[in-house]
């Protein structure tokens, strides 16, 4: 399954991403961001990976919804939720990147862990499925996420997310804070940064679920 | 006025509508057929919110056997799929139905945020039209159209005009039309819209910042039929613009 985030979302780590007045939890999708290097189009499993310009974590919020029957607009598009960061690493220091284990921590308590070994399609064969109806473009990014199980945080709470083993990625820290108590996150600027600083990144989309 | 971006003479330029050709930004008065028309609307520094808008019609909610949506069901685009004006679309190898969608394309000019309808037209930069085509062979869900459905390369042809607001005094009041190799395949009006304009903007910017060049494609009334290549679609809306597309074989 996939979807769009919007520029809105965007969080730079460290920041605090606010929760609407009326939600009291959010529920935390931590995610493996492949940012593309070169032009994807077309681009067949074996050489998909060659697209990738390096990794970047990202924390992909969402409020708890029942309807699959809708699009999830309104409760994964609010601003702020995307957290991303802290910082880029080179496709060949991470290497492959379904073999990453992602850790989700909770105002410091592990609470979840996402295996990229579980997905149903490796992050080559994504690229290679999305890039036959899209061209993946520089600066595009792609999220890999496990949909299932994810953990809930409330306001006041700060979340931890980090690659095991993988110190190059380094730790995603958000907290969140209940509407009112935050400035607004300004959408484009907060991810600029993690994401290597080119002035047009394009798009980002998907996750699995 | 009547805003363009066009492809000329080895380089992108700013254009207006003057007495039937382009004022270039440089000054040269070029015709319309010497021109590559690209999408409307000034590049951004960071990827540009499409919004888009599904059964917004009560004729095409209707035509398709759904009640009327209660809430606006809005999906979301790339930017990667628009096209320009007089451009070719690519209709996929084996598919079985692929069909046009006229819709009034909203251009969102200043940052809104909690915009209140009474307010929502001082956030609109103009107005310009798109056809949001789709593919209806790989729609697995009519409330949740995938992007395989919606966000093609190609698949969004967007223009030819940016039209400012200040010269659309009702965008609630516009014909629109489609015509398939010149023949009218479909007509309909905006005033049929279930959730208009001012609705749309206070909706969305209650969650979501939308920032200036952010798009909103406010949906299609009835009236699709299937298009082959060779097919030339003129998507048109009255005192916007008509939108020429051509489709191809990949």
């Amino acid at each position: 399954m996939l979807y769009l985030k919007t520029a809105n979302t965007w969080s730079a780590c460290g920041s605090a991403i606010t929760l609407p007045a009326q939600a009291p939890e959010v529920e935390i999708g931590a995610s493996l961001a492949l940012l593309i290097g070169t032009p994807a189009q077309g681009v067949g499993a074996t050489e998909a990976l060659r697209h990738v310009a390096g990794y970047v974590l990202v924390n992909d919020l969402s409020l708890p919804h029942t309807s699959y029957y809708r699009p999830p607009v309104k409760y994964r598009n609010l601003d702020g939720f995307l957290g991303i960061g802290p910082r880029f690493a080179t496709a060949a220091a991470v290497g492959a990147p379904n073999r990453l284990q992602l850790e989700v921590r909770i105002d410091g308590r592990l609470r979840h862990t996402v295996d990229l070994a579980q997905m149903r399609r490796s992050a080559a064969q994504l690229i290679a499925d999305v890039s036959e109806f899209m061209t993946l473009r520089h600066g595009d990014v792609l999220l890999l996420g496990l949909g299932a199980q994810r953990p809930r945080a409330r306001a006041g709470q700060r979340i931890d997310i980090e690659a095991r083993g993988m110190p190059a990625l380094g730790t995603l820290s958000n907290t969140l804070v209940q509407e009112g108590a935050s400035s607004d996150a300004g959408p484009p600027q907060g991810a600029k940064a993690p994401l290597g600083g080119s002035a047009a990144h394009v798009v980002a989309s998907v996750g699995a679920l | 006025m009547k805003h363009a971006r066009v492809a000329y003479d080895g380089a992108i330029h700013d254009a207006l509508e003057s007495d039937g050709q382009l004022l270039l930004a440089d000054g040269r008065r070029v015709d319309f057929d010497a021109v590559t028309w690209l999408p409307p609307l000034a590049p951004l520094p960071w990827p540009r919110t499409i919004l888009a808008l599904g059964l917004n019609y009560a004729d095409h909610a209707r035509e398709l056997a759904f009640k009327a949506p209660q809430e606006p069901l809005v999906f979301l685009k790339g930017e990667g799929s628009l096209l320009g004006h007089r451009a070719h679309t690519v209709r996929p190898a084996g598919v079985d139905y692929m069909h046009y969608e006229c819709e009034l394309a909203v251009v969102i000019g200043r940052t809104a945020k909690r915009v209140l309808r009474a307010d929502a037209y001082d956030f609109v930069a103009g107005y310009t039209v798109a056809n949001d085509y789709a593919i209806r062979d790989y729609l697995e869900n009519w409330y949740r159209p995938n992007l395989r459905v919606k966000n093609r390369d190609t698949g969004t042809p967007l223009g030819p005009w940016l039209v400012d607001a200040a010269d659309v005094p009702n965008p609630m009041k516009l014909a629109l039309r489609t015509t398939v190799n010149g023949q009218l395949t479909q007509s309909g009006h905006t005033r049929d819209m279930i959730f208009d304009v001012p609705y749309l903007i206070e909706y969305f910017s209650a969650f979501m910042t939308l920032h200036p060049g952010d798009l909103i494609l406010t949906g299609t009334p009835d009236g699709v039929v299937d298009c082959r290549p060779g097919d030339v679609i003129v998507t048109e809306i009255e005192n916007i613009g008509a939108l020429v597309n051509t489709i191809r074989s990949p």
